[in-house]
């Protein structure tokens, strides 16, 4: 889903540490990002949650908490809209491949969901291999 | 702020107020280990209190569903108590409504226990 372009568009870049701190870290610059923006309180805390869980999936599946590998975050922000990229360096997967956390038989399973509750939270969700290795997901939520 | 987790005993039940952040690293494991701790000193009615939790990620509902695994097996029973409307919506997302037994009221909760 393309940022809404609504006039003037900021976009800035950071790297993350492949760590439980940067995970908390993330969690929070999106809330704050959100805040600014102007979203309510559950907006804030859904897209805090959508860009936790895409960062733990970086952290812990990608990058496997490799202090030498690194989540490569972009922030766009329009009038209206808040867009957050994560890349991470590790080996790539198959997001059709994942087993379907709401299926019956997998309810009971501990792991699996975080992806499919990123993807709840936001009005765009866009998961595919990252230029030079690893997974990039785009999270896109709009005002209104 | 992590989780801070304390139990009680409310005649044969088990309760633990659990207060915070459940999610990914200590909060979703010090969660692990109480349930389990009880579980293994042989409580089998264990409910939740989740009144003044304010976040739980995916790594906590995991818990959550592992605890309640554990402790059905070994014959007991763990419901849930307090849930915001935050945390109602992670279930229904999840559609972990249709597994777990959740209450407004902790005094309703208890009885279902009966």
């Amino acid at each position: 889903m393309p940022l809404r372009e609504s006039g003037h568009m900021e976009k800035t870049q950071t790297t993350l540490e492949s760590s439980l701190e940067s995970v908390d870290q993330a969690e929070a610059i999106a809330v704050d990002e959100a805040r600014k923006l102007g979203f309510d309180e559950d907006g804030q805390a859904q897209f805090g949650m959508a860009v936790r869980e895409v960062m733990v999936n970086a952290v812990v599946h990608g990058n496997r908490y490799n202090q030498k590998k690194k989540v490569h975050l972009e922030i766009e922000r329009s009038k209206d809209s808040l867009a957050f990229t994560l890349g991470d360096e590790g080996e790539g997967f198959d997001f059709n491949s994942l087993p379907d956390p709401l299926a019956p038989e997998n309810l009971l399973r501990q792991s699996g969901r975080g992806l499919m509750l990123a993807r709840a939270f936001v009005d765009g969700f866009d998961l595919h291999p990252r230029a030079g290795g690893g997974t990039e997901v785009r999270l896109v939520k709009n005002l209104h | 702020m992590s989780v801070k987790l304390t139990s009680r005993q409310v005649g044969d039940v088990t309760v633990i107020d659990a207060a915070g952040r459940i999610t990914l690293g200590e909060g979703a494991s010090a969660f692990r280990d109480m349930i389990r701790d009880l579980a293994a000193k042989g409580n089998k009615k264990l409910l939740v209190n989740l009144a003044d939790v304010s976040y739980i990620d995916s790594s906590g509902i995991g818990e959550m569903v592992s605890g309640f695994t554990t402790v059905t097996n070994q014959g007991g029973k763990l419901k849930l108590v307090g849930l915001s409307k935050r945390v109602k919506d992670l279930l229904q997302i999840t559609k972990l409504y249709t597994v777990f037994e959740a209450f407004d009221d902790e005094a309703d909760a208890v009885r279902s226990f009966a």
